[in-house]
């Protein structure tokens, strides 16, 4: 099933972690010393299809490894480095990008449907 | 599902900030409690935050309060000595509590809470979507 889905599975996968960790972000804007995390998208994707003889996910193993600490745009009192409006706009827009993700997979899914029932 | 994650993580912020909201609520209440005392008198409260891990995805972080802490500050001392509650040489004591800081802070905590609702209801769609997906 993964082999139907091709790259788009993989690419919603890691769409959602990528919209996790932003979501982590945007949850501890206020906690003094946490560093904001992001995750290269384009290198996950390249990790995650490259086959690999690791045990263990994959997607998880790809994520893990592309993940990256955005540097800070303004210091602060506490150490923390979220910046409230740019976290906003990035989930924003990956947001974006996983329904982008989603409806190449529906596409997808829909001709197997097609070829299923011939309708 | 793969998406409850990001609910426990906005959960636990919006759950957060809302103890932050109470104690702000609280300070701003009592700005104006005096004593004749200083060990009684009223002290600020402040919530400590600290990143805790999900336990769907260990490589998340959502808030935890830590606990809820008084401030060390001095009351302020004012001398009043028709006050009912001065002690014998006519001084109040009076939590020192700024009502514009507490102000900047509640917007502060009600802005963050407005963004985590958004974080909430998006994941929400997007996992009812996903759910309908070649429906």
């Amino acid at each position: 099933m993964s082999d139907f889905l091709g790259i788009h599975g993989t690419a919603l996968a890691l769409r959602e972690q990528r919209l996790q960790l932003l979501a982590a972000n945007i949850a501890n804007a206020d906690t003094p010393g946490y560093q904001a995390q992001d995750l290269d998208f384009t290198h996950a994707l390249g990790a995650a299809l490259r086959p690999s003889a690791e045990a263990g996910d994959p997607i998880a193993a790809a994520a893990e490894a592309a993940r990256y600490t955005r540097p800070s745009s303004q210091p602060s009192l506490d150490g923390n480095t979220v910046a409230g409006a740019l976290e906003n706009a990035v989930f924003a827009q990956a947001v974006l990008e996983y329904r982008a993700s989603m409806s190449f997979v529906e596409s997808k899914v829909r001709g197997m449907l097609t070829a299923i029932t011939g309708q | 599902m793969s998406n409850l994650p990001i609910f426990d993580v906005a959960g636990s912020a919006m759950n957060a900030q809302s103890v932050r909201l109470s104690t702000i609520a609280s300070n701003l209440a009592n700005a104006n409690s005096v004593a004749g005392n200083p060990d009684e008198v009223f002290r600020a409260r402040q919530p400590v935050f600290s990143a805790t891990a999900i336990e769907g995805n260990p490589a998340l972080a959502g808030v935890r309060v830590d606990e809820v802490r008084q401030s060390e500050a001095a009351p302020l001392r004012r001398y009043e000595p028709g006050h009912p509650l001065a002690d014998a040489q006519g001084y109040v004591y009076a939590p020192d509590i700024d009502p514009v800081a507490q102000m900047v802070d509640l917007i502060s905590a009600s802005r963050s809470y407005q963004a985590n609702v958004e974080v909430f209801n998006a994941a929400k769609e997007l996992a009812v979507a996903t759910l309908n997906m070649g429906r």
